[in-house]
């Protein structure tokens, strides 16, 4: 609660900044924010709290998640300098509503009552509309704006729809009671039920970008200014599958032969299209929303295993998923900058150039492919080593699968930065963008190596 | 405490080498970091009791709460790939001093970071330490046949990436498995994994895994395609690393996972394995035959001989596995000779063809006689290691299986037939343009080589010290067979 409260203030107080056009102190002030909003999630921890008749419920495991979407929050915005350096116009508004984006982000992981999910998902999707066209002039993000804001809006009123259903057959929106009657039905549920409870995982999966829901990401994610693109990536993403993580382990862990299967194998497809698929990107911003697409394959791993461990397991995964990827984009950011497009050749011969840059992203690339010891491999791992513990070896294989093809698209950067001739531009770099690159790549190693902290957790 | 000083000196050294900045500056210190590190394993050697226990161990808590330790200990069958690895660093190192590598502190400090990741792989003691340490040693040789390779490098590095990539993911289910079926609260150490008890299917599809990963890396025919390509792309450190240490991973990785957690499945499958390794043997040697490329022509040998090495392992004889032990050794002593010499032969006349070269001992006779010296232990002649490791492998053989034996000795004559021709086409004769006026061996050279010719008759000629070391635990991993 005091987090999203903190997160709120933090974005009315930027528009204000905006009034007074104090252009110069927006970004100290959101990231002194985010660390002050991140330091009270923390602070409740252990709490079990719930707030408003159980519409807000605070737990371990919303403290935690509410923590990775306030990180990573913090780590994209420290990109936003470099990446709006030249700009003229006053930012307040886009800062303040991907601060209002971050509430809805945190809404999601902490809800207790399935309206309060979708008010978490709305705050979230409708400063997404607006973000992804944030970048007016360019016709591309026009485009990426009316996709994302037909399909997502159509999408919503299947999620309001699969709510509604639910909400007709047992008589309530809070999570709390509808694990009550799924408990009561004793094995033959109501088909109004079921089918609110599809609606809902379409609703869902459509926010997460899983197959065959996935059409809308690589256009919006191109489409999009990259500095969204790596918000969406990471902190949306995160925020949808610990939603979805949340009512399928708690609420409805009672009907898991239901929906299992039809997890099972949107897990898999998403893993192998998201795979296959990346392999034939001309450019790295669409490699990247493959990437993503079939990472959220992964993380349904944890979903489906439904163990105690799946808690941690995504945890670590999308730690390490979002580091990694965030730091990509920051790298992306540079390269569009420089050279006005993404593609491959425009990277050509860079460890020569901007050697800094080429090792942060080369570590990130091998941490999204799962090598050790960087994080990517530990979150694989320990995600692997849960799926298995519940019997899930078809699946493993599948996943495995993936990785190995994986190889193919994530070494298609560090080829082109490390083999081929330079193309003779100098990306421009200022130190305290180096230095926060470096930063993300040193994490990326340390959670690698030690990750006690992290799997003990939860 | 010596293992883990063994795995992160060459960590640390790795590091400060990317600070030098002078080319001379690093290759001395490499060097000497190399040395010491072969001088802490001959200290580990010597203070080795030979027994069928891990000794020098060295254990610390990693992620307790899963069953991770850092174990990392020796027997003998550690130890010797220990001293293969540490003994052969050096001399690659200074292999690759006549050669003058762009950005010279990545490509030394990559081969440091090899050695660590390699000594991690022959140490670990841990199921999850192991594949960490697997996977770790692929990125540095990846990095150095990509970056410092010939001309297509793009295309067959990544090939081989991906190749050894998949492989060891495979591997990884099948340990994570494993790991699973271990009693609560689980484990990774390899003693609670050895004990673990499997249905035949289970067996079956652990070994399918595990063989998918060690025979991509050794390789076994079918999975070579790789291989000729690599070696012959990447420059002569690569190669051999490549060829001389980092394919001794798989057969170690057979020898101790394989055979103590699927030996149902490999009694009963075993065959099938066996077949696929002789028909490498055959292959490769008709193959290598007709190799116009001196690099590519020793990569199909290697094909060949380590066929015979995995064919032994599969035999599961006493004395097919300590001829598999004594092998990897020597195999690894000379194909590093070979391609050095094939190295020096290609720095000063700039081909590695084998119909433009002709004479050389003519013009370089200390070269031929280098070259002749590790030539004969490569084909197995008396006197030489190599003779000692395909005997005992073809003995064991033999006792498993008349056939087997009897096509897998073919290697013997293959080799020679191609062996010999290669020098005869190479070094005798008459001399050419390219040839005449070859320089022989300078000094740097000889002492890069004499090393090597050392050991090839230590232990042709008294191999009882290295046959010993590892006798108890190849007996103790054979039992598990049985």
């Amino acid at each position: 609660m005091t987090t999203i409260i903190s997160i709120t203030v933090l974005g009315v107080l930027i528009l204000f900044l905006g009034i007074l056009k104090k252009q110069k102190w927006l970004l100290p002030v959101i990231l002194a924010g985010l660390v002050v909003s991140m330091a009270l999630t923390i602070m409740d921890w252990n709490t079990f709290r719930s707030y408003n008749n159980g519409m807000l419920i605070v737990d371990n495991v919303s403290v935690a998640f509410s923590t990775v979407l306030i990180f990573s929050t913090f780590l994209i915005f420290s990109l936003a300098a470099q990446y709006y350096r030249g700009v003229q116009r006053p930012l307040d508004d886009i800062y303040g509503v991907m601060i209002f984006a971050l509430v809805g982000a945190v809404m999601m992981t902490s809800y207790g009552n399935l309206i309060m999910l979708f008010l978490g998902i709305e705050t979230l999707s409708i400063a997404l509309y607006v973000l992804a066209g944030s970048h007016k002039e360019a016709i591309t993000s026009n485009e990426a704006t009316l996709k994302y804001f037909l399909l997502g809006s159509f999408l919503s009123g299947f999620l309001l729809f699969g709510i509604a259903l639910i909400y007709g057959s047992t008589g309530s929106f809070d999570l709390q009671k509808i694990s009550l009657f799924v408990a009561s039905c004793s094995g033959t549920y109501p088909p109004m039920f079921l089918a609110g409870l599809f609606l809902l995982i379409i609703g869902l999966a459509f926010k997460i970008a899983i197959v065959p829901f996935h059409f809308w990401a690589p256009d919006v994610y191109e489409g999009t200014p990259t500095l969204l693109t790596a918000f969406m990536a990471t902190v949306v993403k995160t925020a949808s599958i610990v939603a979805m993580f949340r009512f399928f382990t708690h609420t409805f862990l009672g009907i898991h032969g239901v929906w299992e299967t039809t997890i099972w194998v949107m897990a898999a497809f998403t893993i192998l299209l998201g795979n296959l698929t990346g392999v034939y990107q001309p450019n790295l911003k669409r490699m990247l929303a493959y990437s993503s697409i079939s990472h959220s394959g992964y993380m349904l791993l944890a979903v489906v295993a439904f163990s105690p461990m799946s808690n941690n397991a995504l945890l670590l995964y999308t730690i390490s998923y979002s580091i990694a990827t965030i730091t990509a984009f920051g790298i992306l950011i540079l390269i569009r900058e420089a050279h006005g497009n993404d593609f491959f050749t425009s990277m050509n011969g860079m460890a020569k150039s901007n050697p800094l840059e080429a090792f942060c992203l080369t570590v990130a690339m091998l941490s999204l492919t799962g090598i050790p010891p960087l994080a990517g491999f530990m979150a694989k791992y320990y995600l692997f080593t849960t799926a298995l513990e519940k019997g899930l070896v078809w699946l493993v294989i599948v996943a495995i699968t993936g990785s190995a093809v994986s190889v193919v698209y994530y070494f298609k950067p560090i080829v082109a930065m490390y083999l081929k001739d330079p193309t003779g531009v100098q990306l421009k770099v200022e130190t305290p963008y180096k230095i926060h690159l470096l930063f993300m790549t040193l994490m990326v190693i340390i959670i690698g190596i030690l990750p006690f902290f992290l799997i003990g957790l939860l | 405490m010596l293992t883990i000083i063994l795995i992160l000196l060459p960590l640390a050294l790795s590091l400060i080498t990317l600070s030098l900045k002078k080319e001379k500056e690093i290759r001395y210190f490499v060097l000497t970091g190399a040395l010491i590190e072969f001088g802490l394993a001959v200290a580990a050697f010597v203070q080795y009791k030979t027994s069928c226990h891990c000794q020098l161990l060295f254990r610390a808590d990693w992620l307790a709460s899963m069953g991770v330790s850092l174990k990392f200990g020796m027997d003998g069958i550690s130890m010797l790939l220990v001293m293969l690895t540490t003994f052969l660093l050096p001399v690659i190192i200074m292999a690759s001093f006549s050669h003058s590598y762009e950005r010279p502190s990545a490509f030394y400090s990559l081969i440091l970071l090899m050695e660590m990741a390699l000594v991690g792989v022959f140490t670990a003691f841990d199921g999850l330490m192991f594949y960490i340490f697997w996977e770790m040693a692929l990125i540095p040789a990846y990095f150095i046949c990509a970056v410092w390779g010939g001309n297509d490098r793009i295309r067959i590095t990544l090939k081989f990436f991906i190749y050894t990539f998949t492989g060891s993911l495979f591997m990884l289910g099948a340990l994570i498995y494993l790991y699973s079926r271990t009693p609560m609260p689980h484990s990774f150490d390899f003693q609670w994994l050895y004990l673990v008890a499997l249905t035949p299917t289970e067996q079956l599809w652990i070994f399918l895994a595990f063989f998918l990963a060690f025979a991509v890396k050794i390789p076994i025919f079918p999975f070579h395609t790789w291989q000729p390509d690599t070696y012959a792309e990447a420059p002569a450190a690569g190669s051999m690393l490549l060829a001389g240490i980092m394919l001794k991973m798989g057969i170690y990785g057979m020898i101790r996972w394989m055979i103590p957690i699927c030996h149902q499945a490999l009694q009963q499958w075993g065959t099938f394995a066996m077949i696929l390794a002789v028909t490498g043997i055959v292959y490769a040697s008709l193959i290598a035959i007709r190799q116009k490329d001196m690099k590519r022509l020793v990569a199909y040998s290697s094909i060949a001989h380590v066929g015979l090495i995995a064919a032994g392992v599969f035999a599961l004889t006493i004395h097919s596995m300590q001829g598999a032990m004594i092998q990897m050794i020597s195999h690894g002593i000379n194909i590093v000779g070979l391609f050095l010499v094939i190295d020096l032969i290609e720095q000063r006349t700039k081909t590695r063809n084998i119909a433009d070269l002709g004479g050389i001992a003519l013009k370089a006779p200390r070269l031929a006689v280098f070259f002749m010296v590790i030539l004969l232990g490569s084909i197995a002649l008396p006197l030489t290691n190599g003779f000692v490791g395909e005997f005992l492998l073809l003995l064991g053989i033999f006792e498993h299986s008349v056939v087997f034996s009897a096509i897998g000795g073919l290697t013997i004559i293959f080799s020679a037939v191609y062996m010999l021709w290669m020098y005869q086409r190479t070094m005798l004769g008459t001399t050419n343009q390219l040839t005449g006026q070859i320089a022989d061996l300078t000094w740097t050279e000889m002492a890069t080589l004499i090393p090597l010719v050392i050991m090839i008759f230590w232990i042709g000629l008294f191999p009882g010290l290295f046959l010993d070391v590892a006798l108890p635990d190849v007996l103790q991993i054979l039992n598990f067979a049985k």
